[in-house]
């Protein structure tokens, strides 16, 4: 059973996320380690993940790509900031370009996963996603409002080919 | 998202400002601060007119307001910045929480041969 908390702190642009796992560290880790793993967490039903590179030592990157309801791919990235298998990793995490490039014009984040075992044999995982600054906060929001758009649009192709 | 409070009209009215690449720079331009007609003018390789008639149909959909200030013309988007942060917030919020549940089914799922 997960246990989830989750603190947002919109003044220092973090969310932190508490979550409980009856597994155990070494476990958990292969979430982040095992790609294939990795890929069936990251991405939602609806745009499932596919993971192309993947490397966690320190300045390495893991590449992935999203496939939409119709077909359409959105890559992204992370690079790894800090490592320490099996219990911490920070990676940024940016968006790419139609060729899995890091687009410079995107906003990044970073994101933050701390593992902790827990006496009963369980693990307590702690996530910090934190935007760069608030101006990367609003542009996110601006194309949130787009890809909001967009997949009304699509609700709506779906509807009138229904 | 907003589109539920929206009446069809209104809805028209965002989507078709919405629809074009240099109204979303300018909504996205003045999310992070206000700005002027003529500063808006500059940015973009159009006349001020032509500038001047996207604002007026951001106007027109309520995504953006425009007040005078001496000489000049201001656009301020029409949002409430917390209130922006904290509906991304939600979103990343719904995203994680998502990420989270489908660890736990990951986690609970048998484990696959001989670990060695």
């Amino acid at each position: 059973m997960t246990v989830i908390n989750v603190h947002k702190d919109l003044s220092a642009l973090t969310m932190i996320v508490h979550a409980e796992f009856d597994a155990d560290v070494e476990r958990v880790w292969q979430l982040w380690a095992d790609p294939r793993k990795l890929e069936r967490w990251w991405g939602p039903p609806t745009f499932p993940a596919t993971v192309v590179k993947h490397d966690l030592s320190p300045g390495a990157a893991v590449t992935y790509f999203m496939t939409g309801p119709s077909g359409e791919t959105h890559h992204g990235w992370w690079r790894v900031l800090e490592v320490d298998p099996p219990r911490r990793l920070r990676v940024e995490d940016g968006f790419g370009d139609a060729q899995g490039a890091p687009d410079p014009a995107m906003p990044t984040m970073t994101a933050e996963f701390v593992l902790a075992p827990r006496d009963d044999g369980g693990t307590r995982v702690t996530i910090t996603s934190a935007f760069k600054t608030r101006e990367q906060m609003e542009q996110l929001v601006a194309m949130g409002m787009e890809e909001g758009l967009k997949a009304a649009m699509g609700q709506m192709d779906a509807l009138l080919a229904g | 998202m907003v589109a539920d409070q929206l009446t069809p009209e209104q809805a028209d009215r965002v989507f078709h400002a919405l629809a074009d690449r240099t109204r979303r720079d300018i909504v996205r331009s003045v999310l992070g601060g206000e700005a002027s007609v003529s500063a808006l003018g500059r940015q973009y390789p159009m006349s001020l007119a032509a500038v001047q008639k996207h604002v007026a149909v951001l106007e027109r959909a309520g995504l953006v307001t425009k007040t005078r200030r001496g000489r000049e013309q201001i656009v301020r988007a029409d949002l409430d910045p917390l209130r922006r942060a904290a509906q991304l917030f939600e979103h990343l919020e719904a995203l994680w929480r998502g990420r989270v549940d489908r660890m736990g089914e990951l986690l609970a799922e048998p484990q696959k041969g001989p670990s060695r």
